[in-house]
């Protein structure tokens, strides 16, 4: 195989992964380091990369300061119950603090945010989304990052992390292929941010054929984020925390404008309202400080997203079922059924193409909702990631450690999914993290921190092999047959990717067994990760496109294996409607009121798991509602 | 859903193939024609079908839960800063044509080049601030936030 090594040497920061959080980093570190040789390595195209590649219809994550509306906290306190407690308070209050200002930048670029007409401020869906017009958000962001970039390297699978030599556990750049030439990339750096994406299609996916690509977060979203800081030694946490979407059946279409904006809602296949009466019994669960319906009721407090899931779940197992959305009230006024349908064209085309294809017209039907497979991620209404420092100013100090969100392994910076603990960050908070990262990496670099790193030539050539062995399994084990997929010596990538979805949602708690795991199931699913780890050493790809995925799948499987070993350690149900843990069906604040931190040493391959004390920010940021509901001793 | 692509109108100029974000659009070698090589790969984020000068492009549900019979079409236009969609029911009783903006500006004027913004302080650097920061977070004089300026304190422990 004659693919070249081409190196790319000399480089300040490398920007691994350019989502929202990469295009972030990249146009942030010019400001900080104008002299500085800044580089982006992305597996597609950054116009269309990322999540955000099809666009979006509302910034989920706007404070609104400006116009009066919330202020950081607020912010940090409805994460912390929608996530039930478990949060980094640090990291969510400094990226809350300066999200805003990335928005305005953005309507600055070009960006169609909508107007509240009366007020001036920007139109809210709820109280912390605001409405775009969001189809070039995407290509609107990476504009800036390109004009920040010294060069950007499109169609770069980057594979693994390069370590340095001369200091352990420091980041020395990356290596990957580029997925047309099939050549051979290497880029030496004093800093990596990694901006690579969280993991849709580890577990078994609801669709099936030729609708497997139809997932809620994007298909390319490889859980690259993880697989590449883990197998760097990064300590990662909250790795248990996936996240599991109540949306339109099938299509995954959005619901937060729906619910929000035009203020449908939902109900049983009988007409019922079915919350509340699971409450009681939930509350049980989980305990009256997570769940207190009369305190939701007349507070901004949200009822967290995980138990609201429960109650859909239990419905839909008593034989209730479908839930469906009411939209036939709203969709009678022309002006909303636009918005329900401009909702889906800017950001999930394929509920709309759903709908037209099942004739569903909103206005005379109420659409079925239905609960997903499992997604581990870190930007949206979940908190997976790898372990990092959080803000000087802010940060206790078991959350800090010299550069803001810099993870354990010296000079590796996180943004967007990467970045573990901090949920709620959407497109706009990923930005923001991006610039939060970028500003730290060229501080790490003024610092002297990356002085006198040293990669071998055998490192470079001991990662090449490795990155091409799929192509060479495939050559030695192809001709031993006559031809199609089926070869004993070694699985292709989709073969192993069935392998993996199967094994997820039978033992970890997908959609299959309505969501539920415990310590046993858990310990065969372990073992059987195990084995599938050894045939991922044979997994053989026939192209330059196959080994793309070979290498998918692989981070794929780094992220699922540290998703069982976070399972297994949170001996607890902490977020019912994600995942529950049969063994124990509750919430256990006098044991497991802490985040999970988890280390693979990556010479063995073995885990250690921690826990680490949780932290939340205390003083005046009430609701006053809430603030009067407790003077009268309700709490 | 899955897009496909009409044989008499794609030239192989291979736009698609350079947006797609799951690198599932490629050139067939006989045909010298895009083509979808892994459906259930697709998102139908329709970048391709954006990208794609000919209109050649287009989707068909997934097969495994969309009927046969449907179209949504889209035209983007970058010049006019809008996009135009067309969304026709399999029972052709509903033909919606509905038109958003993309953009406010002409594409790329109202980016900055930070490598021409004046070079901060050190004492910016010392802070915590980021480009264009105080000022871009409300707009006004105000400072940026911080547990002092809020009143709060971080703590251990179970708070609710």
């Amino acid at each position: 195989m004659g693919y070249k090594t081409i190196i790319e040497d000399n480089i300040d920061i490398l920007v691994a992964g350019a989502g929202l959080g990469g295009t972030g980093a990249a146009f942030e570190a010019r400001y900080w380091g104008q002299n500085k040789k800044i580089v982006i390595a992305e597996k597609a195209n950054i116009d269309r990369s990322g999540a955000v590649a099809q666009g979006l219809y509302a910034i989920n994550c706007y404070m609104g300061t400006r116009f009066g509306e919330n202020n950081p906290e607020d912010h940090v306190r409805y994460a912390r119950i929608d996530l039930m407690g478990m949060v980094r308070e640090d990291l969510a209050f400094d990226m809350a603090r300066h999200v805003d200002s990335a928005v305005h930048q953005f309507e600055e670029w070009g960006m169609p945010i909508m107007r509240n007409e009366k007020t001036g401020a920007y139109l809210r869906e709820g109280r912390w989304q605001i409405m775009i017009h969001g189809e070039s958000y995407k290509p609107l962001v990476a504009e800036a990052a390109k004009n920040s970039a010294d060069k950007v390297f499109n169609r770069i699978c980057v594979t693994h992390l390069l370590m340095d030599e001369a200091k352990e556990n420091r980041v020395a750049g990356a290596v990957g292929f580029n997925v047309r030439t099939g050549n051979y990339h290497v880029f030496k750096s004093k800093t990596v941010i990694c901006g690579a994406g969280g993991a849709s299609n580890i577990f078994k996916p609801r669709s099936i054929g030729e609708g497997a690509g139809r997932v809620w977060y994007a298909p390319w979203s490889s859980g690259s984020a993880y697989g590449l800081m883990i197998e760097a030694g990064a300590k990662m946490t909250q790795m248990e925390n996936r996240i599991v979407l109540a949306r339109f059946k099938d299509g995954y279409g959005p619901v937060g404008a729906y619910f929000l904006h035009l203020k449908t809602y939902t109900q049983n296949a009988y007409g019922e309202e079915y919350e509340s009466k699971w409450f009681p019994a939930l509350q049980e669960m989980v305990g009256k400080e997570y769940l207190d319906p009369e305190v939701s009721h007349t507070t901004h407090r949200p009822i967290p997203t995980c138990l609201r899931n429960h109650a859909i779940i239990s419905e839909v197992n008593a034989g209730r079922g479908p839930i469906q959305m009411v939209t036939m009230e709203a969709f009678q006024d022309p002006h909303l059924e636009e918005i329900g349908w401009h909702n889906f064209l800017g950001m999930t085309v394929g509920q709309a193409v759903l709908w037209a294809a099942t004739d569903v017209d909103p206005k005379y039907e109420n659409p079925e909702l239905t609960t997903s497979e499992p997604y581990v991620m870190g930007s949206h209404a979940t908190g997976c990631g790898a372990w990092c420092s959080g803000p000087e100013d802010v940060s206790p100090e078991e959350y800090f450690w010299g550069y803001n969100r810099m993870t354990t392994v010296e000079g590796l910076f996180g943004a967007g999914d990467a970045v573990g603990g901090t949920p709620h960050a959407f497109s706009s908070g990923s930005f923001t993290e991006g610039r939060l990262s970028a500003k730290a990496a060229c501080k790490y670099i003024d610092d002297g921190k990356a002085e006198g790193i040293v990669v071998s030539d055998a490192q470079i050539q001991r990662r090449k092999e490795e990155i091409y062995k799929p192509m060479e399994t495939y050559t030695v084990g192809r001709n031993e047959i006559v031809a199609g997929s089926v070869n004993p010596n070694y699985i292709n990538p989709r073969q192993g990717l069935d392998r993996l979805q199967k094994l997820m949602d039978e033992y970890c708690g997908g959609f299959g067994v309505n969501y539920m795991t415990n310590d046993k199931l858990l310990s065969i699913g372990l073992k059987k990760m195990a084995i599938l780890g050894e045939d991922l050493d044979k997994v053989a790809a026939s192209d330059i496109h196959e080994l793309l995925r070979a290498w998918e799948l692989k981070h794929r499987f780094l992220t699922s294996e540290a998703v069982f070993q976070h399972t297994m350690f949170r001996k607890e149900t902490r977020w019912p409607g994600y995942y529950y843990r049969g063994d124990a069906l509750k919430v256990d604040d006098e044991n497991w009121h802490v985040l999970t931190v988890s280390r693979r040493d990556p010479k063995t391959g073995e885990y250690t798991m921690e826990k680490a004390p949780l932290y939340h920010l205390v003083g005046d940021i009430e609701d006053k509602d809430l603030a009067k509901l407790k003077a009268e001793g309700h709490h | 859903m899955p897009t496909f692509v009409y044989m008499t109108r794609c030239d192989g100029c291979g736009q698609c193939v350079d947006i797609c974000p799951s690198d599932i659009m490629h050139i067939d070698k006989t045909l010298r024609r895009a083509y979808n090589i892994e459906p259930n790969m697709c998102w139908e984020c329709y970048s391709c079908v954006k990208a794609c000068p000919h209109h050649a492009i287009d989707v068909r549900g997934y097969a495994d839960f969309a009927p046969l019979g449907h179209s949504v079409r889209v035209h983007r236009d970058e010049e006019k800063g809008v996009i135009a969609w067309r969304i026709k029911f399999r029972n052709g009783k509903k033909d919606m044509d509905l038109l958003a903006p993309i953009t406010t500006k002409p594409w790329g004027a109202g980016h900055p080049k930070l490598s021409e913004q004046p070079a901060p302080s050190a004492e910016m650097r010392n802070s915590e601030l980021l480009f264009n920061e105080p000022k871009y977070v409300r707009m006004d004089d105000g400072g940026l936030h911080t547990l002092e300026s809020n009143g709060l304190e971080i703590k251990e422990g179970v708070y609710y």
